[in-house]
């Protein structure tokens, strides 16, 4: 079925679409765990039941989420064994450690101290408790510490000696290998990206709440540190996405210069194309329009700044132009759409309308999923306007594919792609449920045991079937007993 | 630095124990797993599935551990059984999948829960079986070529393997089953014991098997367990097999509730131990040994420094975590 194939063609599809899938869910779970920390944390401080009740709805969320990250994680683990082993083994020696240190200081805190964290809020102390939530925030942190470091060795490579083998040996410093050139600017732009991600998710949540009932109290809350968020940080995020950018061009300058549409060398200015479609075959940008001498002015912050073009680079060095170009547009259109939500929400903040303008939680709710469009827009960018390097001018992706006959490869992406859209498909439509409910006064947690009348997920009875509760108590134990948590 | 060790050895002990850690941790999950489908629907299959919801992700980190482990300390081993193995590693990692969101899935969907249980007991099936055939597979010997897997893609697939995928299902059933016999208590625990009996008895029996088809396997596994002086290291070991499965086959017939569980871990040591003797000093029967794959000393350091800062940490708190969870399993009212 597959004999037609290219079975480095088939390769490169099954990683890209395994770890976009992968992806998408740490992106979630990086800020939701960080965001669930800030809860408790504010339940802890302030005693009150909303922050409890805001927690124990979240939780059950990331429950779901952090499953699937850690299934589709799995997979990824041994995707460089099965399906680039020679790529294992030339780079082995230089990024595996960094990935065992991976395992070793971030999945086993997550997943140690999740179980305390879903299921063992009364089994601990309250102090206790909010550690392990901590524990495992930081976790998912140190996590993408150590995997964009692994990555970004492989678009910057340094501080490795070659073997007879051709393999990728480490140099005297291993602080030279985790912190190479674009590692702090990767770091920094993804994290960000994934507070981003979950904020704008947390924020379209509350506006779709706000839609339905404008006095809803847990809702505004969600919506208004959601709004900070997207006011405060999105404005970080594109500086720290532009000096990603300066980064790149010093060390990947194709690559910029396939975001850019540059084809052409540009020696008094270069123009900042804001449309465009990349002809490669005729290595021109037709129907081009842009701003003359803007790309000079960002990129090397004067107008009049040269700046070649891939006319200098050898065809067979070049990626494809326009996924790079598109994508790269998406990811900061997105950017800037955020920009206007958070700028927005300051205005309406100002004029004490936060809670009530609808077109802002309209735009809010639109915007929500939009985080993950920007990540996934953001790593093809990064990793398809590298190619056809797999390690950046050292190991061309070609070189780097396991000895697999296409049949086996075509087959397992073909079991991939069935497997992830079932399965994350159900996933993802469990959590839309989860959210579309309300949170609630007296929310309950991640449930092991379901008694009495089966009930819609999330959907728990309000406070008149806790009579006499008082709100701000710890739930009881003998109310545990009959209501899971 | 002067180093009058042998770091690869101590390498190889480290990815030895990662994997038989997660061979018994994930091993009794998996089991639960196989078993699911004998236990009643409702509270039975619930407090099951309890026993183990707050460890699972933690058991499956060192299947993480073991991989990323291998391909950090032996990267040209890892470059070359998972090619080898590739579509028993594919069918395993989807296996994974399948498994590892049934626990979320089901308590969120009591309409489809058996499907979310369907699931479980599959992915889990799946996953133990792709597990023992990889074993068997790298057992019966990998042919490479200038450093590269050089068979087709459906070599591993022989009766070898498949006795030894089987083999695997028994012993994590049986995992599974002594896990049940500590955690629950009452008509459960009865029903996990009569189990964990049947599920011994597979286990001995295809152990056995296995061990006398590996005698013929290769020339030099027989050399290994049949000569002198080697006979008198590898003696004890099935002359301690067959005193454990003495005891276990007693604590399960007398009352006893963590006793078989221990038991059926001290098996599986053995078990390995008898892995190490078939197998040492080679990772990659019959050519390539553990200094032919290994990683570089200066790889091999900076994480040996990191396993020894981290390691006695990872085993305080996953100890600390069981300890949490601790007792057996209450109907309701559990978390
Ligand atoms: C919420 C997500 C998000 C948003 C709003 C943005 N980005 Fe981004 N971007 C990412 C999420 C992201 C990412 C997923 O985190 C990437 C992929 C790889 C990486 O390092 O970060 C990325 C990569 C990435 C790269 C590629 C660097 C390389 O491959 O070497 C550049 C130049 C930018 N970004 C620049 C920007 C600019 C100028 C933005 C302004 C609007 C912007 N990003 C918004
Ligand atoms: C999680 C976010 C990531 C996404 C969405 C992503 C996306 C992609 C995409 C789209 C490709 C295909 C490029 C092409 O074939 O043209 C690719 C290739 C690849 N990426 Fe990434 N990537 C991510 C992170 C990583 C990380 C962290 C690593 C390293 C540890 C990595 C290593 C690779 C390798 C080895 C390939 C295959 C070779 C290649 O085709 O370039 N990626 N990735
Ligand atoms: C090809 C590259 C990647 C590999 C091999 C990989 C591997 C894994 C594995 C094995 C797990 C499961 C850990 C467990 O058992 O608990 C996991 C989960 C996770 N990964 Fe990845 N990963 C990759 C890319 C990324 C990237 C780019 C990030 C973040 C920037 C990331 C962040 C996380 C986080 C935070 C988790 C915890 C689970 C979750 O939050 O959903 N990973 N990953």
């Amino acid at each position: 079925m597959f004999d037609g194939f290219d079975a480095l063609l088939l390769a490169r599809i099954q990683f890209a679409f395994t770890v976009s899938f992968h992806f998408i869910f740490p992106a979630f779970s990086i800020g939701l765990a960080s965001y669930l920390m800030v809860l408790e944390g504010l339940w802890l401080k302030t005693g009150k039941q909303l922050y409890l009740d805001l927690f124990k709805y979240w939780l059950k969320i990331f429950a779901i989420a952090f499953a699937m990250g850690v299934v589709s994680g799995i997979v990824m683990s041994y995707q460089f064994g099965t399906n680039w082993s020679v790529f294992s083994d030339r780079a082995g020696p230089v990024i595996g450690p960094l990935m065992a240190y991976e395992v070793l200081t971030a999945f086993f805190l997550e997943a140690g101290f999740l179980g305390v964290m879903l299921f063992g809020m009364n089994k601990v102390g309250k102090g206790l408790h909010f550690a392990a939530t901590c524990m495992v925030a930081f976790g998912t942190f140190v996590s993408a510490f150590w995997i964009l470091s692994v990555n970004s060795w492989m678009q910057t490579p340094v501080g490795f000696e070659m073997g007879a083998n051709g393999e990728f040996l480490p140099g005297p410093s291993w602080w030279d290998i985790v912190f190479n050139p674009s590692f702090p600017y990767r770091l920094v732009h993804t994290v960000l990206a994934a507070y981003l991600t979950t904020a704008f998710v947390v924020g379209g949540v509350g506006a779709w709440h706000l839609l339905k009932d404008r006095t809803n109290a847990h809702a505004r809350t969600i919506f208004s540190m959601a709004m900070w968020m997207a006011a405060l940080v999105v404005p970080i995020q594109i500086f720290a996405g532009d000096m990603h950018g300066l980064n790149t061009l010093e060390h990947q300058p194709v690559k910029v210069m396939a975001m850019e549409g540059h084809y052409e060398s540009h020696p008094d200015g270069a123009p900042l194309y804001l449309f465009g479609i990349p002809n490669d075959k005729e290595q021109r940008l037709d129907y081009a329009v842009g701003i003359p001498k803007a790309s000079s002015l960002i990129l090397k912050h004067d107008l009049d700044a040269p700046l070649a073009g891939l006319d200098k680079v050898p065809d067979d060095e070049q990626p494809p132009v326009a996924i790079v170009f598109w994508s790269f547009r998406v990811m900061v259109g997105i950017g800037f759409l955020m920009l206007g939500v958070g700028l927005w929400s300051l205005l309406a903040r100002w004029r004490g309308k936060l809670y009530d303008w609808r077109w802002l939680h309209r735009a809010a709710l639109v915007l929500g999923p939009s985080g993950f469009v920007a990540v996934i827009a953001g790593w093809i960018t990064t990793e398809v306007g590298r190619q056809p390097w797999v390690v950046y001018g050292l190991l061309r992706t070609a070189d780097a594919a396991s000895p697999l006959d296409a049949p086996a490869v075509g087959a397992s992406l073909l079991a991939f792609v069935v497997v992830y859209f079932a399965v994350f498909g159900v996933g993802t439509w469990y959590i839309l449920r989860l959210m579309k409910a309300s949170p609630q006064t007296g929310e309950k947690g991640v449930k092991r045991t379901e008694k009495g009348p089966v009930r819609t997920a999330g959907i728990t009875p309000g406070p008149t079937q806790n009579p006499g509760r008082d709100p701000d108590a710890l739930p009881s134990s003998d109310e545990e007993a009959t209501d899971g948590r | 630095m002067a180093v009058d060790f042998d770091l690869t050895v101590v390498w190889a002990f480290i990815i030895a124990f990662a994997v038989f850690a997660y061979v018994v941790m994930d091993g009794f999950d998996l089991g639960i797993g196989i078993l699911f489908p004998s236990f009643a629907v409702g509270s039975e299959r619930d407090r099951a599935m309890n026993s183990i919801a707050p460890v699972w992700d933690g058991n499956e980190t060192w299947l993480v551990l073991g991989g990323g482990g291998l391909f950090a300390a032996f990267p040209l081993a890892y470059a070359v059984i998972l090619p080898a193995t590739y579509p028993l590693i594919i069918a395993m990692l989807l296996g994974l999948v399948f498994r590892g969101v049934a626990f979320e899935f089901r308590w969120r969907d009591p309409a489809h829960r058996r499907v979310w249980d369907f699931a479980f007991t599959g992915g889990s099936l799946l996953a133990a079986m792709a597990q023992g055939m990889t074993l068997g597979a790298l057992l019966q010997g990998i042919e490479v070529v200038d450093r590269a897997y050089a068979g087709s893609w459906f070599d591993w697939f022989t009766p070898y393997t498949l006795l030894t995928g089987i083999g695997t299902v028994a012993g994590y059933a049986l995992l599974g089953a002594c896990w049940l016999v500590w955690k629950l208590d009452g008509q459960a625990q009865a029903h996990a014991r009569t189990l964990a009996k049947r599920a011994a008895w597979a286990t001995f029996l295809l152990m056995g098997c296995v061990s006398i088809y590996n005698l013929g396997l290769r020339p030099e596994y027989a050399d290994r367990w049949l000569s002198a002086p080697e006979i008198y290291y590898a003696a004890p070991v099935p002359i301690l097999t067959g005193l454990v499965a003495l005891a276990l086959l007693r604590a399960l017939s007398v009352e006893r509730h963590s006793k078989p569980f221990w038991l059926s871990l001290a098996l599986f040591l053995l078990g390995m131990a008898g892995l190490g003797v078939t197998m040492w000093p080679y990772v990659v029967p019959p050519g390539l040994t553990i200094w032919d794959v290994a990683a570089p000393e200066r790889s091999q350091v900076f994480m040996l420094i990191g396993v020894a800062i981290t390691m006695p940490l990872i085993i305080a708190y996953t100890a600390w975590a069981y300890w949490v969870f601790r007792g057996k399993v209450a109907d309701e009212g559990y978390h």
